[in-house]
């Protein structure tokens, strides 16, 4: 059963869908990042998404980097993803998912990680580098764990890979809003309103846009269409400038978006 | 056996795509116009005449007699890509690709380079086909091959310098991906080695086969039979596959690439992925990789900007793990030893990269004897690392002290 799915489905009954917020692990620093996801919850945000920074992150643009390359110079350690995940399920009830580059996951060992995640409290993975086409082993210990699987489908993304995306994905399907990289964008590209509705004619009930989302009339835009709207370079600039209380005020304002 | 027939996505456990999304529609379109160039017998007449009128091929043959001398006096035959245009084996491969980059009607070509090599034959290309050409490299990179930053601008293409990451070629790399995910629609990603997403491995292979094509019927010509070994440096390993291809069958023939040992294997800088790495995701290729505990890529360290990468292409992995080629660390010291050895028995100034195939071939040599053959991939020639290499040797600090005295 997945908890993501049913926060979603809830969200889309009681408001116009949910919205995720992504924050690195570690970033500023470990407390701060739990705090500051903590804060999330607090202020509107449904489902968390918790990015492990990574050494080669080619699907994300300068602000998230920024932000990672400076957890890892603090000395993250996959552990304390972990460590992050159970902290912050000790304190909010909101689902989590952990964003993650493949490769850590195959270095820590992809049944152990799923282990690990899922005694940590958390719900599943996106996956940015990871198609369903290589993912054999966490689909497998996904399963074998109760974990959430989210791939990406793209505006580039052909009716048969629609159509994967939506067969492999449990928890939601992250429509790709536009062909870039993360980061803050005037518009949110036309484009990601021909996804979402490519991956409902493919079957999806629960797709979720992200890349360029940033304020709330972008939030309650994409929700007019889309089951979810995920937001992360913004808060990643919040916190970098004013701290958790900023991360809060932006997250409240964000929330906005889903009762319109 | 039939090494030769493999075409990817995957050679064994290793290959395939760890990309996002977004690219896979890139890809897979990249992969039949490759299909259909390749079954096109008008496509590979382009590229031979291109080859012939313009890179200069067929590439030469060498025999580095008083060289040999030092390398235990088995016969060293140098495959000269050094006289290709832009001056190293990378242009057979650009110039395949561009071809590609026009059939799919892209107007915009983005590259990676480390040493600069690359990035200078893909702004050579890009002038030749009339493209915008953008090249990313890294910061640390444009300061070290400063003079072929100057050579890409004077070609007409843009140098973006990285300044994030290890701001080195593994980093050109991602901003390139990044760039790519963005502008796919009329951009090709004009990748410079034998790594990256399926189908880059396969399809950058076959355009440098012709450099081992090329060498086997020179020297059984010269020779009258195979050499004992086949000797190229390996960074990525483009052209080590070029010329170890044509050999893979060859089960006479050993295959050796010789990676950068940076200060040596033992120590903390090194760039020997091979030697010292483990299986791992990078790039869009399930390959080795110098990585920490956690799947962090580490930094490499060589004297060599082309050798300075913690992965390498998914085709030499499998050749590791099967055992037909083997994997040999060449520290800088001792590749810039070889670089002035070949310098002043041959009059050849080779690039540092390949200064690190030439110490491989001494090894080589020393345990063959007298009797032995070994063909060395003379890549690249050494114009580009002049200033490196003066300050390697002194020579800048004599010429000043002469001039002021």
């Amino acid at each position: 059963m997945s908890t993501v799915a049913d926060t979603i489905r809830t969200r889309n009954d009681e408001a116009s869908g949910a919205l995720i917020g992504y924050l690195p692990v570690g970033f500023p620093s470990l407390d701060a990042s739990v705090d500051a996801a903590v804060a999330l919850v607090e202020n509107g945000v449904d489902i968390v998404e918790l990015g492990l920074p990574y050494s080669d992150p080619v699907m994300d643009g300068l602000t998230i980097q920024r932000a990672t390359q400076t957890a890892l110079r603090n000395g993250f350690r996959l552990r304390h993803g972990f460590e992050a995940v159970e902290r912050i399920r000790a304190r909010v009830d909101a689902p989590l998912l952990v964003m993650t580059y493949w490769n850590p996951v195959v270095q820590y060992g992809v049944e152990r990680f799923a282990t690990d995640l899922q005694n940590a409290g958390g719900a599943g993975l996106i996956t940015p580098d990871l198609i369903p086409d290589e993912a054999a082993e966490w689909m497998a210990a996904s399963t074998g764990h109760d974990l959430d699987r989210v791939f990406l489908a793209a505006p580039s993304s052909s009716d048969a890979r629609m159509k994967q995306a939506v067969e492999s994905s449990r928890g939601f399907v992250y429509a790709v809003s536009t062909m870039g990289i993360t980061g803050a964008r005037d518009d949110v590209d036309a484009a990601a309103r021909g996804v979402v509705s490519r991956l409902r004619e493919a079957g999806s009930t629960s797709a979720c846009v992200g890349l360029g989302i940033s304020t709330a009339e972008q939030v309650a835009d994409v929700l007019s269409y889309a089951d979810g709207a995920i937001v992360g370079s913004r808060l990643v600039a919040a916190l970098e400038q004013g701290g958790v209380a900023e991360v809060a005020k932006v997250a409240s304002e964000l929330a906005e978006g889903t009762r319109r | 056996m039939n090494l030769r027939e493999q075409v990817g996505p995957y050679f064994g456990e290793f290959g395939g795509r760890f990309v996002p999304e977004s690219l896979i529609a890139a890809l897979d379109e990249l992969d039949a116009a490759y299909k259909a160039a390749k079954a096109d017998p008008a496509f590979a007449a382009e590229l031979a005449e291109l080859h012939r009128t313009y890179t200069g091929r067929p590439s030469i043959i060498t025999e580095a007699r008083r060289f040999a001398e030092h390398a235990g006096g088995a016969r060293i035959i140098l495959k000269r890509e050094d006289l290709n245009h832009t001056g190293s084996h990378k242009i057979n491969n650009v110039l395949g690709q561009a071809l590609l980059a026009k059939r799919l009607g892209k107007s915009r070509i983005i590259a990676e380079t480390g040493a600069g090599q690359h990035g200078v034959a893909s702004a050579t290309a890009a002038a030749l086909f009339g493209l915008e050409c953008v090249v990313y490299m890294g910061e640390v990179d444009t300061e070290r091959q400063a003079l072929n930053v100057a050579r890409m601008k004077l070609l007409g293409a843009e140098v973006v310098p990285v300044t994030v990451g290890s701001r080195t070629l593994k980093d050109a790399i991602n901003e390139a991906l990044r760039d790519w995910v963005a502008n796919v629609e009329n951009t090709h990603y004009l990748l410079g080695t034998v790594a990256g997403p399926h189908p880059f491995p396969t399809m950058v292979r076959d355009f440098h086969s012709v450099i081992g094509i090329e060498a086997r019927e020179q020297v059984l010509a010269l020779t009258g039979r195979l050499p004992d070994a086949v000797v190229a440096c390996v960074g990525g390993g483009s052209n080590a596959m070029g010329i170890f291809h044509a050999f893979l069958d060859d089960e006479s023939v050993r295959l050796i690439g010789n990676e950068a040992a940076g200060d040596g294997v033992d120590t903390m800088f090194h760039a020997a992925t091979i030697s010292k790495g483990r299986p791992g995701v990078l790039h869009g290729a399930r390959s080795l990789m110098l990585q920490d505990e956690d799947g962090q890529t580490m930094e490499s360290h060589s004297i060599s900007a082309g050798l300075d990468y913690p992965g390498v292409g998914p085709e030499h992995a499998w050749l590791d793990s099967i055992g037909r080629a083997e994997y040999r660390p060449v520290t800088d010291a001792q590749a810039m030893d070889a670089l002035r050895l070949l310098s002043r028995t041959e009059g050849i100034i080779p690039a540092i990269e390949t200064a690190h195939a030439l110490h491989g071939a001494i090894e080589l040599g020393r345990e063959l004897g007298p009797e032995g053959i070994v063909l060395v991939s003379l890549s690249g020639r050494g114009d580009k690392d002049m200033e490196t290499a003066a300050r390697y040797f002194g020579l800048l600090d004599a010429a000043a002290a002469e001039a002021s005295a």
